[in-house]
């Protein structure tokens, strides 16, 4: 791997708290589609994370979830949904999600135009 | 203000009722009478911003969209409060208590929980906002009141 050291959303093997978010979502949601990415190292200088010594690396995802769970429900809803699964993660350290949270009939739709 | 108010009330909480402080003095501590005190200060200002850092200085990428998407729809100085997390822990754990939300920044719109950053920036991106913020007489209906330019700095 050529990556820089700095950058571990490049390295190959998910970390613990990355994989047990994935597990969770796909087990709770079974979503068409869902993209889990570490962008902590990207927030690891903001006071916060210096208090801990810059984090675990693992402190700031982005999920992109697509799933029919979130049939008829807002988007506050959702997100609801999501932070209530991951709530042992956030318990534990995990300190930011940014959430796109689609059902496929949204994304067909974005699609169409 | 009410960061003086919770301040008094956590620590009558800490040095009456419980001398331990234990893990789950967060749940504890969001008394009825903090809970009072924090629905009162989001209702006394239109909208009401808990974000990292000041809408000066800024110190999360979250929290600084917040406050762009607040001033390019216009938002008011006197119609926004904001408050400054990083500076109060108690504020910041009883805000995640109130809103049931865990992370910030967080918005209100008159005493109303409308969501975090993702969902600030997709209401403006799809409008939903505008509306909920001339709906909430945050800023004056677009036609209503055509531009006198009120548009402040870019």
């Amino acid at each position: 791997m050529s990556t820089s050291p700095s950058d571990p959303s490049q390295t190959a093997t998910p970390g613990p708290v990355e994989s047990s978010i994935r597990q969770k979502l796909n087990s709770l949601f079974t979503p068409a589609e869902l993209t889990v990415t570490n962008d902590s190292w990207q927030h690891r200088h903001h006071a916060p994370m210096r208090a801990q010594g810059g984090g675990n690396g693992e402190t700031h995802f982005s999920v992109t979830i697509v799933s029919e769970a979130f049939k008829g429900k807002t988007t506050m809803q959702r997100h609801r949904l999501i932070f209530s699964a991951l709530s042992e993660e956030f318990a534990e350290g995990l300190h930011s999600l940014s959430l796109k949270t689609k059902t496929p009939e949204e994304i067909q739709k974005a699609a169409a135009h | 203000m009410l960061r003086a108010a919770l301040r008094a009330s956590h620590s009558t909480i800490r040095t009456g009722l419980f001398s331990a402080p234990s893990v789950s003095l967060a749940r504890r501590y969001l008394s009825q009478d903090t809970r009072a005190k924090i629905q009162d200060a989001v209702s006394s200002t239109p909208v009401v911003l808990f974000m990292k850092g000041t809408p000066d200085a800024p110190q999360c990428g979250f929290s600084r969209a917040a406050i762009q998407v607040l001033d390019i729809q216009g938002v008011a100085p006197e119609k926004l409060k904001t408050f400054n997390i990083l500076e109060d822990t108690e504020l910041r754990s009883a805000m995640k208590e109130f809103s049931e939300w865990p992370t910030f920044p967080q918005i209100y719109v008159n005493g109303e929980f409308v969501g975090g950053c993702d969902i600030l920036l997709s209401m403006h991106q799809s409008g939903e906002l505008e509306e909920l913020l001339e709906k909430n007489n945050v800023i004056p209906p677009a036609e209503s009141q055509p531009s006198s330019s009120p548009s402040g700095s870019s």
